[in-house]
């Protein structure tokens, strides 16, 4: 991280017991592990995680004092690889991503270090993005839990439950020698919250004594004959185990009464939610003291079947409230009755929606159609604005490339050249340059995963025809890209053009450092250039545009990258700044020089109000957010015109644009001089003077 | 139900407008007053420009009872007492999500608007009607407090998330004095002064109608406005030839007339260079692009325009003979042509830049013999026939309007003209059918919304 400091958030990782912890979920989480005695920690950033990588990132002493290693992993896969490091050692150790998309890429080692078991505590803490807000696509991550064996927490989004989850999230992968995932919704692990802290703990057994010493047992290992006996031992030991634990350690919860006869069965990180539709309903108050019986499953897998068959016994029906799909729980629980020949009716999504996030109002008319059912109960139904006469109003607002983006000015040029060759295929990534198929841009044909651009584009073969293009960020270029895009495309002998977007940040995730940023980094090892790793794995025509800003040149770099006669795989690294980090880091020390008195010029752009007819045409080619429109100031005129407002960072794109395009004059570049010197204030005198005499009107 | 404890709070912002910032000192303003305060957000990551939404639950300690309430981490409908919103569309979300209800809730929003993209790019005027949103507003909302933060914002330098605290202060919604909330932005120690302002102002913000559309000038001052404009532009002569050609539609109606008198002044007074070199050496520029860009005074200001003379111009300019001959010879313009195809920097706080400017500027004397004015003016008077002939005054007025779609340069430009030609070819084609009027309109609006003149023929619009 070179451009954001969490000091403040690691002075909270400090705190010892008896303290009160105040902050977000995540950071909870991170704290939770130091208390835990972790050994190491690993991960790959991206929300809703981030901040967990982050803060460990800028944490490197209180780690080294705790003797705790920790790593940025190159992708999720090279995270859960690490685990490895608890199958033969007493090491508890965590590694943490953006699920279900991380999940996928960690999936191989993951089924690995399910299969020989661990020693020593694995957790794997994935930041569930699913429902609102989500970017990715919907999917559970309950489906690895259950497929590789790894037991699923789903902890009530509350902080002390949070934290005490992750410490008994441990103690439960060691007994049952398993790992265990933590699973954290986006608003929990946004939650900012409280909880009381305990001291940290330094583990007793650090990855040092591990080294040095090391154990080998081959019946870890995933190879014939150990791979049966891991099957074996999954069912017969591991599985009973953790069933033991989770209901010694009363992991899961009940409100309510304990009789009746329907009662609900709901997901750990859903039960706040339910609780607030309960109580919306007058079926429950704000702490919880719900008038039908609850069963809270802070463990979502595996299902504690003693319990299920307590809670189910006497009633004639269950409401299980199970987000997303397929229903996993759900036929989890009519199995479990049905061998324990229990007619309790377990109604789930033939009520609530197979499909999408839970929201207290789903919840609401979910329940509302239960009770009717199974009580003969009427609710109140909810209030229901009626607001359609805004509905075609209220305009989508979709994320987009920041103001003075780099990467903007590159689609720019490419809409330019597919204006001259045509239309191509465009085999797009995972990154902000994936806002390229948004508006007002509309360029990108598939997106297939985080470093899969080229990859994506790789059927289309032969370059008699259009060549395909392929956009991949760097971050996507180091997590797996340059072998899977890059290399896969020498050595298939593709035409292919990839364009590598090189920001000098994993500019998506939060701005992170990768091997490929410029800036320096103590604790990693920064600058090795994208040329020279694509030129290493054979890429011969190779092109870096260290300025995306001049767009002309951008353009004729693309038109040549599409029409070479030179065959093999093309590359195009264009190269600026992440402007958000760029004024992170400049724009206070601008503040600063000028309050000292430096000579500092300050660059923006305007429209010329009296020239701008209105067409839009340059907000078509940029979308910038601070290019915007006004009301049109003519009288005589009726459209807005175009306006470039204070947010404005001076990149100059929409100069460039107007130049390229051949678009208006109506673009000028203002500097402004802060603390002028004599000289300038000479000059301008002497400016001022003529221009005023020469000016008319 | 119980009698209610808790309050709930959802704000409803633009990445990077400081929801998060505002969340922070809510939560700080509500922890000092001895309130348990959960709060949570579903924003993006880094990018900065889609709708977030920050919501937050506040619990008298007082009333914990050693107990720990259940919170919620998602808005309900109905259950919300007080919405935040940075800017008017986004209360117009929070109203269609359900969050806004005429028992509960207050309403504060800002009513500036931030345009969507989809609003932005529209060739024409795409932008949302914000007076429908507010009477939802109003309508929906138990109480509303409803003004231009960001006039706010602009007249303290503050950010918008202070004045949406002030204003979220002021409507007293929440149980907290003044000063809680002050010291929470002292406490955060960024930008403190321009944020006590900012918060001043939205403290002292009350609900206001927000102007509504100008009312439409009168033909007398339409005429006026274009006999000034005419005269600058060109001459006396040249206003006296607009009153002239305007005179023949004297009897027709008065909406005719109106958006005619308004249409034919923008049709003569086209862009060429003489008219750009003449805007961008008016005395008042400078203090308008200071304005503009915020300089203060004792800032020194330079200014370079982008500029993108072509080859073409160069024809346009010359006397027309001249003008056509060169646009044909193919060989100076290879010779030639080069130096018209890069944009250049033109730095007119430079004095031989500005006067370069200048005499360009005057060339507009010769300006009747140009190429470019035998065109438009062959143009304008055959439009005019066109409209003259029309006795229908709805279908004229539907030719007079024509000259709208005439916008932007250079290719832009000839994309408007070949729509503006469209527009007249299909009038031609149908004007004796009964639904004339209904066609050629549709026509019309829908050119002005899309980007490309069709290729299509009229007669199939």
């Amino acid at each position: 991280m070179a451009e954001r400091s969490f000091t403040a958030e690691v002075e909270k990782l400090k705190l010892g017991a008896g303290a009160e912890f105040r902050g977000e979920g995540i950071l909870a989480v991170t704290k939770a592990l130091l208390q835990s005695g972790v050994a190491y920690v690993g991960g790959y950033q991206g929300s809703p995680i981030s901040h967990l990588m982050d803060v460990f990132s800028d944490a490197n002493d209180l780690l080294a004092s705790l003797d705790v290693h920790f790593e940025q992993s190159a992708s999720e896969a090279a995270a859960a690889a690490m685990l490895a490091a608890s199958v033969n050692y007493p090491l508890r150790g965590a590694v943490v991503w953006k699920s279900v998309v991380g999940t996928n890429v960690a999936s191989d080692a993951l089924s690995n270090v399910a299969s020989g078991g661990v020693t020593g505590g694995a957790l794997v803490i994935v930041g569930e993005d699913y429902g609102e807000g989500s970017s990715i696509m919907q999917e559970r991550t309950h489906a690895f839990a259950m497929k590789s064996q790894m037991w699923l927490l789903d902890p009530r989004p509350s902080l002390p439950w949070i934290v005490d989850m992750v410490e008994k999230g441990f103690e439960l992968s060691e007994a049952s020698h398993t790992p265990v995932m933590l699973e954290l919704r986006v608003r929990a692990c946004h939650l900012y919250g409280r909880f009381t802290a305990k001291d940290n703990v330094r583990p007793a057994f650090t990855v040092r004594h591990a080294a040095d010493a090391p154990v080998r047992d081959t019946e870890r290992i995933v190879l014939p004959p150990a791979n049966f006996l891991h099957e074996r031992e999954k069912i017969e030991q591991r599985w009973p185990a953790a069933v033991d634990f989770v209901a010694r350690n009363k992991l899961n919860e009940r409100f309510g009464p304990d009789g009746g006869e329907i009662g609900i069965i709901v997901q750990g990180g859903l039960f706040n939610t339910l609780n607030r539709a309960l109580e919306l309903m007058d079926l429950s108050d704000s702490f919880g003291d719900a008038k039908l019986p609850v069963y809270v499953l802070n463990v979502a897998y595996p299902l504690i079947p003693d319990e299920v068959r307590a809670f189910c016994a006497a009633k004639r029906a269950v409401l299980i409230v199970e987000e997303g799909q397929p229903e996993f729980i759900e036929h989890e629980l009519n199995t479990i009755l049905r061998r324990a020949d229990l007619n309790t009716r377990v109604v789930g999504k033939e009520i609530l929606p197979r499909a999408g996030e839970y929201t207290a109002q789903v919840m609401r008319d979910g329940l509302a159609q239960f009770l009717r059912q199974w009580s003969g109960v009427e609710t109140a139904p909810a209030p229901a604005p009626d607001t359609s006469d805004i509905a075609k109003e209220v305009p989508q607002r979709p994320a987009g490339f920041c103001t003075g983006c780099p990467e903007r000015p590159l689609f720019t040029a490419m809409t330019l050249v597919q204006r001259e060759l045509g239309q191509h295929h465009v085999s797009a990534d995972i990154g902000c340059h994936l806002f390229s198929i948004l508006p007002p841009f509309n360029i990108g044909n598939t997106t297939m995963g985080y470093g899969l651009g080229t990859a994506g584009a790789s059927a289309f073969k032969r370059g008699d025809g259009k060549r395909p293009i392929a956009v991949m960020g760097d971050g996507g270029f180091w997590h797996n890209g340059l072998t899977s895009g890059i290399g896969n495309a020498v050595f298939n002998k593709d035409d292919n053009l990839t364009i590598v977007v090189d920001n000098f940040y994993s500019a998506a995730t939060g701005g992170q450092d990768i091997p490929s940023s410029q800036a320096g980094n103590k604790h990693r090892s920064t600058r090795h250039a994208i040329e020279t790793a694509v030129r290493g794995v054979g890429v011969g025509w190779v092109r870096s545009v260290d300025n995306t800003y001049d767009v002309r040149r951008m353009r004729d770099v693309l038109r040549e990258a599409l029409t070479t006669k030179t065959t093999g795989p093309k590359v195009v690294i264009a190269q600026s700044e992440c402007m958000l980090n760029k004024q992170r880091r400049e724009r206070p020390l601008f503040g600063k020089q000028v309050k000292a008195g430096k000579r500092m010029v300050r660059a923006r752009f305007g429209v010329d109000e009296k020239t701008c007819t209105g067409d839009h045409a340059c907000i078509r080619l940029s979308g910038c957010p601070s290019l915007t429109i006004k009301p049109n100031p003519d009288p005589l005129k009726r459209d807005p015109i175009a306006h470039v407002d204070n947010s404005c960072v001076g990149c100059g794109l929409c100069g460039e644009v107007s130049h390229a395009d051949v678009l208006c004059p109506s673009f000028y570049k203002a500097e402004i001089v802060f603390n002028p010197s004599w000289r300038d204030r000479a000059l301008d005198w002497l400016r001022r003077r003529t221009i005023g005499l020469l000016a008319h009107g | 139900m119980a009698e209610r404890q808790r309050i709930t709070l959802a704000v409803l912002a633009l990445g990077g407008q400081g929801g998060g910032v505002l969340s922070d000192w809510l939560i700080d303003v509500g922890e000092r007053s001895d309130w348990l305060v959960q709060a949570t957000s579903v924003q993006g990551v880094a990018q900065r420009t889609g709708a977030t939404i920050y919501y937050l639950e506040f619990f008298p300690e007082a009333a914990l009872d050693a107990r720990e309430p259940v919170l919620a981490p998602m808005p309900a409908p109905g259950d919300v007492d007080i919405v935040v919103a940075s800017e008017l569309m986004e209360a117009g979300r929070a109203l269609l999500r359900g969050l806004v209800t005429p028992e509960r809730t207050m309403l504060v929003t800002s009513t500036h608007r931030i345009y969507a993209i989809a609003e932005k790019s529209a060739p024409g005027d795409g932008t949302a009607d914000s007076s429908k949103v507010l009477d939802a507003a109003r309508r929906q909302a138990k109480a509303l407090v409803a003004f231009d933060m960001q006039a706010a914002c602009d007249s303290t330098g503050s950010a918008i998330s202070a004045v949406m605290l002030g204003a979220l202060a002021g409507s007293g919604a929440l149980p907290f004095p003044r000063a809680a909330y002050e010291d929470a932005i002292r406490r955060s120690a960024i930008a403190v002064e321009a944020n006590l302002a900012g918060f001043a102002a939205g403290f002292a913000g009350r609900d206001e109608a927000v102007p509504g559309l100008p009312t439409p000038l009168t033909l007398e001052d339409i005429v006026a406005e274009a006999e000034r404009r005419l005269g600058e532009y060109q001459d006396t002569d040249y206003a006296a030839l607009y009153r002239a050609r305007l005179a023949p539609f004297a009897h027709r109606s008065p909406e005719l007339r109106r958006e005619l008198a308004r249409t034919l002044a923008l049709a003569m007074t086209y862009e060429d260079v003489m008219r750009v070199a003449q805007l961008k050496t008016r005395r008042a520029r400078e203090g308008e692009i200071r304005a503009e860009v915020r300089a203060e005074p004792g800032q020194i200001l330079r200014v370079t325009e982008y500029m993108h003379p072509r080859w073409q111009e160069l024809c346009d300019t010359l006397p027309a003979g001249l003008g056509a001959r060169l646009e044909r010879n193919r060989f100076l313009r290879r010779l030639i042509g080069p130096l018209f195809e890069r944009g250049r920097h033109v730095r007119t706080t430079d004095i031989g830049a500005f006067a370069l400017l200048r005499l360009l500027a005057s060339w507009r004397r010769a300006r009747r013999a140009t190429l470019r004015f035998a065109r438009e003016n062959a143009r304008i008077e055959s439009w005019l026939a066109a409209i003259r002939s029309e006795p229908d005054d709805a279908l004229a007025l539907e030719l007079a309007l024509a000259q709208d779609l005439l916008k932007g340069y250079g290719d832009t430009h000839a994309r408007g003209m070949a729509k503006f030609e469209t527009v007249i070819a299909a009038h031609r084609a149908l004007r004796s059918e009964a639904s004339a009027v209904k066609k050629v309109r549709a026509l019309r609006q829908s050119l002005a919304r899309g980007e490309d003149a069709p290729a299509t023929s009229a007669a199939s619009a």
